[in-house]
């Protein structure tokens, strides 16, 4: 039994908002495999909760008008890497988060949830990075997109104020068209477990497939929040595909990422696998747009 | 706080009074006496209290009794046929001595019957990745593995 | 029957579900109780306020430290009794205490109607302590300065022991001498059963019954007897279906505290149901050793002379004590016998959890040691691994002076054949000699050394009790535990063949009541077929004589010329079937002239031990930017004798093949020296292996049947753990050329290890 103060169940998304309005220190429960574990660690122990999870109006991908890919915040992680339209036009995406825990979180999991408590290791969050994803926000004034790169605050924090409810992630058709990604998770084990470091890369080739055109590659757990290793991305740029490009790649994160010391790993074993896994993600994501490549 | 939930359980219908404070481990082993449903950690890492909501498998131990609400909940108990003849998977994992201690068999076979019902021919790795939900500290998970694949193959006539 | 892979007698009742574990058949009116830990790694309570706690509702009582009044020690360790005080485990806990030694310790417990309304009081319990300098590591505990944890062990030393033979600094003054010499260390692991432990108490009928999940239910009653000053016969100890101990239900864990607080609220029902952050802190692990091995070696590689050191991390409670590291101690002495050989092992307290029995028991840590320090010395020798280890490694008819036992067969060879045949294991040494590249192959190989049982250590006893039912069925009734690991099934086996009846006859009662079942010690030490077949065949016999005894009188046919065979009495001379079993008890039980309801009850005592040896192969592929070792192949093959269940023998080498794994390249239970605080007390941070983290397991056997057991058989449940981890260090080596002596071989030990060795 969980220490729950008042449980609320929402019966629609206006509904959850006025709910959250009324109740301004009540937090919002999705899946609930991170809050009912805070809660049962005694981290939110007796707080009240607004239940979101059977609002099925946020459950779903969609392609907008704009050829945007829609995400509805409270759909599983399972879901979407079973999607077809994930799996057309968004494998990284489906690969990031078919890696989260094992298959029963998938299950519960949803991606509004893992982007919504704020840390750094969610395994969505640095694809969503990579993609330069926006962040759909319903509040009591209405509907708002921003940034994921602004939804992020600080460790734990996100930019939802009181009476907000994150309903949808959009990946914009710039983002992936012509894009080939890759997720590469480092942890300790190889299911049901947390990044030490996560990994996101996605790469535009020229036509000929020789040059580099555009990347974009974000780290999980390399900062108190992900980020985007833009100095990296500019090196690359432009860049011939070959080992020397990946070298300087691998090399140029280091001027990005700003991993810290903690049990869990030193801030210099994190550096070094963030260079190793930095090359391997690119070298994956150049394969996979069609280029063989050693690795 | 107490809450009418009605839902389908192993097939019937079903409604209790609960706690919103309960999980669904909780209401089906203390409300339904469904005690295959298993505790081991109660945080969604040991997959020991592992059941069927709408053919998906969750660990009930991290959702919430509430959410139960309309939905249809399988547990092991569920699985043996009217006449009693057991499942093809309960009888895989006898056969395969894939049985120890017996606390993780529940959930194991509640996952395994997630996986077949999808009626794909899975890769031994990609059968491992499937049941990686769940820890088990006897098996090495070996077995569980030879009867999940055994049962897979059988179905599929491989 | 003997040797069949029949199904487990209990797999029907846990894969429908139907198998009751201890929280499936708790009082419906149970109170539940939560246990406040000491916050701090050393020193005493002062004072706890319990105010606030108190007006939560649902709490019934609170029970703190301060209301421990009558001070009875008792210790835990799941040893049987001995009435040498000398030989006594030390007493040295009391159910709560103010006196506290490590983070985890337990202070107070809330009694409530509900588990949030025993969580919320004790999260309000206020408890205020004088801090106390605390020390972590053994090293520094021996040391002078360190702090005291126990008044009565000086230097924190729990007990010392050493063992001589020859005379080692003479035989190192030898000329031309190669000397190796390296320190070896494994970590905090955890037995991590999928059920915690969990008990509940209650009076009834003047006694405190308590169903609990232990490997041990006679001797649990022992202890809580001692823990609350009552006569032994008041404690009545329960066990239902158990979901694994592995050595931490080897211990009394939180029985002594259930039956006192049952007793604070006039017998009503109390549960304590360990969390699994209680099971990592509070419960028991695996004693961490530093091992530091000193080998001196003539050129043509003869062992002339070694020294051992054993420090063996007990942490805050002696639970199982020395006898870990003397028993780890023994097989370094004998696996690769050497004349001159000088060896201390030291037990020593730290504020760390307490350390108790955990599958291998001492054996897991000192092979880590002795076979990576082994193939360091051959390494060094430039000779071949298997090889030298083949003309070095314990020779048959080898004979332990203390214990008696003999190395019967040519075990260690047969076994290295087998797994050399299955991994290609001498063609795979040469095809990995000289690689570069970011990933790497290696193969790696060890021995290990395990004895069954513990006699002459300890008492072996075990007792049997038979009662033929009218159908000629038989229910059976043995002291020995089955938690998991098949027990049952290898006894109805066994009872079947000792008796002359067919599987389907015997019905052994798996759940152990004090009360009822008869005195054994429990499941520990890679006894329970060891032992048990001794009480078994003895119990038959004395069922076999009184049915033969009654059989005579109903078909006039000599008791000489009489067997069992197939449920049958069978006359041998002609095998004519000359009367059912059946028919023969119904017949003596409702005969009206002398009614005899035919039952036998032996105990019989094991003088004997046998060695259990056998070996493991790996090959990995190291991948060296990222710091990880990928198990690419794995082979245990063990000598345990006869297989009683050659299925189940296989499964019980997976599991334990598994938890060697997770032991050499990723568990470990990390404490923040800072505080003494374990840092990942859960399933997600303490790195467990998953389906997804090695690879097919492959058992093989070898079965040389044991002269000592009337089966044949030898221990096989803790083996399988005990070669896994050097097997892996030693194919890092070969794959890389680094010798990682400090386990886990995780990718911060690789990083660690890589930088310096110049490969990163």
């Amino acid at each position: 039994m969980y220490d729950i103060g008042n449980l609320y169940e929402a019966t629609s998304i206006k509904n959850a908002i006025d709910l959250l309005c009324e109740h301004p220190k009540a937090h919002i429960i999705a899946g609930g495999s991170d809050v009912l574990v805070q809660m049962r660690e005694g981290k939110l122990a007796g707080v009240d909760l607004v239940s979101i999870y059977k609002l099925d109006e946020m459950r779903g991908i969609t392609i907008t008008d704009d050829k945007s890919i829609r995400i509805g915040s409270l759909t599983s992680f399972s879901h979407i890497t079973h999607n077809k339209i994930i799996e057309e036009n968004l494998y990284v995406l489906g690969e990031a988060v078919d890696q989260v825990g094992g298959p029963q979180v998938r299950n519960i999991g949803t991606i509004g949830g893992n982007t919504c408590n704020g840390v750094t290791s969610a395994d969505s969050a640095s694809t969503l990075f990579a993609l330069d994803a926006m962040i759909e926000i319903t509040g009591k004034n209405g509907v708002r997109t921003i940034p994921i790169s602004e939804f992020y605050i600080s460790a734990g924090k996100v930019a939802l104020e009181v009476g907000d409810v994150q309903t949808a992630i959009i990946i914009p058709h710039k983002s992936y068209d012509g894009y080939s990604g890759y997720y590469l998770k480092y942890a300790m084990r190889n299911a049901m477990d947390i990044s030490t470091l996560g990994c996101s890369v996605n790469v535009k080739l020229s036509a000929d497939k020789t040059i580099i055109e555009d990347a974009r590659i974000a780290f999980g757990v390399a900062g108190p929040i992900p980020l985007r290793a833009k100095t990296a991305e500019k090196r690359v740029k432009s860049a011939p595909i070959n080992e020397q490009t990946f070298d300087t790649f691998a090399e140029s994160i280091l001027e990005d990422i700003n991993p810290r010391d903690s049990w869990r790993a030193t801030k210099a074993f994190r550096c070094h696998i963030g260079k190793s896994i930095a090359k391997r993600a690119l070298e994956k994501a150049i394969q996979r747009a069609g280029v063989e490549t050693h690795v | 706080m107490f809450k009418e939930i009605t839902c389908s359980i192993n097939g019937k219908e079903c409604t209790k009074v609960i706690d919103v404070r309960a999980s669904l481990t909780d209401m089906l082993r203390n409300q339904y006496h469904l005690t295959s449903v298993k505790k081991g950690c109660e945080v969604g890492e040991c997959g020991a209290c592992t059941v069927l909501i709408d053919g998906e498998a969750y660990n009930s131990c991290i959702y919430l009794a509430v959410w139960a609400e309309g939905k249809s909940i399988w547990t092991l108990e569920g699985l043996m046929s009217p006449d009693g003849e057991l499942s093809d998977i309960q009888q895989a994992f006898i056969d395969e001595a894939a049985i120890q201690c017996g606390f993780c068999t529940p959930g194991f076979v509640m996952t395994t019957v997630e996986i077949l019902n999808q009626k794909k021919l899975y890769t031994r790795d990609e059968l491992r990745k499937l049941l990686s939900g769940h820890l088990c500290r006897c098996t090495g998970y070996q077995n569980v593995l030879n009867a999940v694949e055994k049962v897979m193959k059988d179905r599929l006539n491989q | 029957m003997v040797g069949k892979s029949i199904p487990r007698v209990d797999a029907f009742d846990k894969v429908t579900g139907r198998a009751k574990y201890v929280e499936d058949i708790l009082p419906q009116d149970t109170l539940v109780a939560r246990i406040y830990h000491s916050k701090i790694a050393n020193g005493l309570v002062k004072s706890i306020d319990t105010t606030e706690a108190e007006k939560v509702p649902g709490v019934v009582k609170i029970v703190t430290c301060f209301d421990v009044t009558e001070k009875h020690y008792y210790p835990t360790a799941g040893h049987p009794w001995t009435l040498d005080v000398s030989h006594q485990d030390i007493a040295d806990r009391l159910v709560l205490t103010d006196r506290v030694r490590f983070v985890g310790d337990d202070v107070a417990a809330v009694i409530a109607e509900n588990d949030v309304a025993a969580d919320q009081a004790v999260r309000l319990l206020k408890v205020e302590y004088e801090e106390y300098p605390f020390v972590l590591k053994p090293l520094e505990a021996i040391k002078p300065e360190a702090p005291q944890i126990h008044d009565d062990f000086k230097r924190n030393i729990l007990r010392v022991t050493t063992r001589e033979k020859g005379n080692y600094e003479e035989a190192i003054k030898e000329q031309g001498l190669i000397r190796v010499e390296g320190w070896y260390s494994t970590p905090i692991v955890q037995h991590c059963h999928i059920e915690n432990h969990i008990c509940t108490a209650r009076t009834e009928n003047g006694k405190i019954v308590i169903s609990s999940s232990t490997q041990i239910p006679h001797i649990v009653r022992r202890i809580v007897g001692q823990a609350l000053g009552m006569d032994w016969g008041k404690i009545r100890v329960i066990k239902p279906f158990i979901g694994g101990g592995f050595g931490n239900k080897q211990d009394a864990l939180y029985e002594p505290l259930c039956a006192f607080l049952t007793l604070q609220v006039g017998g009503r029902p109390v549960t304590i149901n360990v969390s699994r952050e209680e099971t990592f802190v509070s419960n028991r692990v695996r004693h961490p050793f530093n091992v530091h091995l000193i080998s001196h070696l003539r050129a043509d590689g003869t062992l002339v002379a070694r020294k051992v050191a054993i420090y063996s991390n007990q942490g805050a409670y002696a639970s199982h004590g020395h006898s870990i590291a003397a028993k780890g101690m023994g097989a370094l002495a004998q696996l690769y016998p050497c004349e001159h050989f000088s060896a201390e092992a030291y037990t020593v307290f730290t504020n760390t959890p307490v350390a108790g029995a955990m599958r291998g028991y001492g054996i897991p840590q000192t092979m880590f040691a002795e076979e990576s320090h082994i193939e360091d010395i051959i390494k060094k020798l430039g000779e071949n691994s298997l090889n030298w280890r083949r003309n070095h490694i314990m020779p048959v008819g080898f004979e332990d002076t203390f214990s008696k036992n003999v190395h019967h067969y040519d075990s260690f060879n047969q076994c290295f054949d087998k797994a050399n045949a299955y991994l290609d294991y001498e063609k795979k040494v040469e095809l990995y000699k000289n690689q570069t590249g970011e990933k790497r192959r290696g193969v790696g190989m060890a021995a290990f050394w395990y004895n069954t049982a513990v006699w002459p250590i300890a008492l072996e006893t075990s007792s049997c009790r038979m009662i033929l039912n009218q159908d000629g069925s038989l229910q059976v009734q043995l002291g020995e535990t089955e938690i998991g690991q098949g027990a049952d099934t290898a006894f109805t086996q066994m009872v079947a063949h000792a008796v002359g009846v067919t599987i389907d006859k015997v019905y052994v009662i798996s759940n152990q009541d004090t009360d009822v079942t008869p005195y054994s010690s429990g499941s520990y030490a890679s006894r329970q077929t060891y032992v048990a077949g001794f009480s078994i065949t003895k119990t038959a016999q004395e069922l076999r004589k009184k049915i033969l005894d009654v059989g005579y009188r109903y078909t006039r046919v000599s008791v000489d010329l009489l067997d069992i065979v197939d449920n049958n009495l069978v006359r041998i001379t002609d095998n004519k079937v000359v009367m059912t079993l059946a028919d023969l008890a119904n017949a003596s039980l409702y005969d009206t002239d002398f009614s005899q309801h035919i039952s036998a009850e032996q105990t019989a005592q094991a003088k004997s031990n046998a060695y259990s040896f056998g070996c493991c192969f790996v090959e990995v592929e190291v991948d060296i930017p990222l710091c990880k070792v990928e198990l690419i192949d794995i082979i245990n093959v063990h000598d345990c004798g006869t297989l009683i269940n050659p299925a189940l023998a296989e499964a019980q080498v997976h599991g334990g093949m598994s938890m060697g794994i997770g032991f050499a390249l990723s568990e470990n239970l990390l404490i923040d020296q800072k505080t003494g605080k374990v840092l990942n007390d859960n399933l997600l941070d303490y790195k467990l292996a998953t389906f997804m983290d090695h690879p097919d397991l492959e058992a093989q056997f070898v079965q040389n049947a044991e002269p000592t057991s009337p089966y044949g058989t030898k221990g096989l449940g803790e083996p399988p753990t005990c070669p896994v981890a050097p097997a892996i260090r030693n194919a890092v080596l070969h794959a890389t050329g680094i010798a990682i002596n400090d386990l886990p071989l995780n990718p911060h030990k690789l990083f660690e290890a890589f930088k310096e060795g110049g490969l990163i």
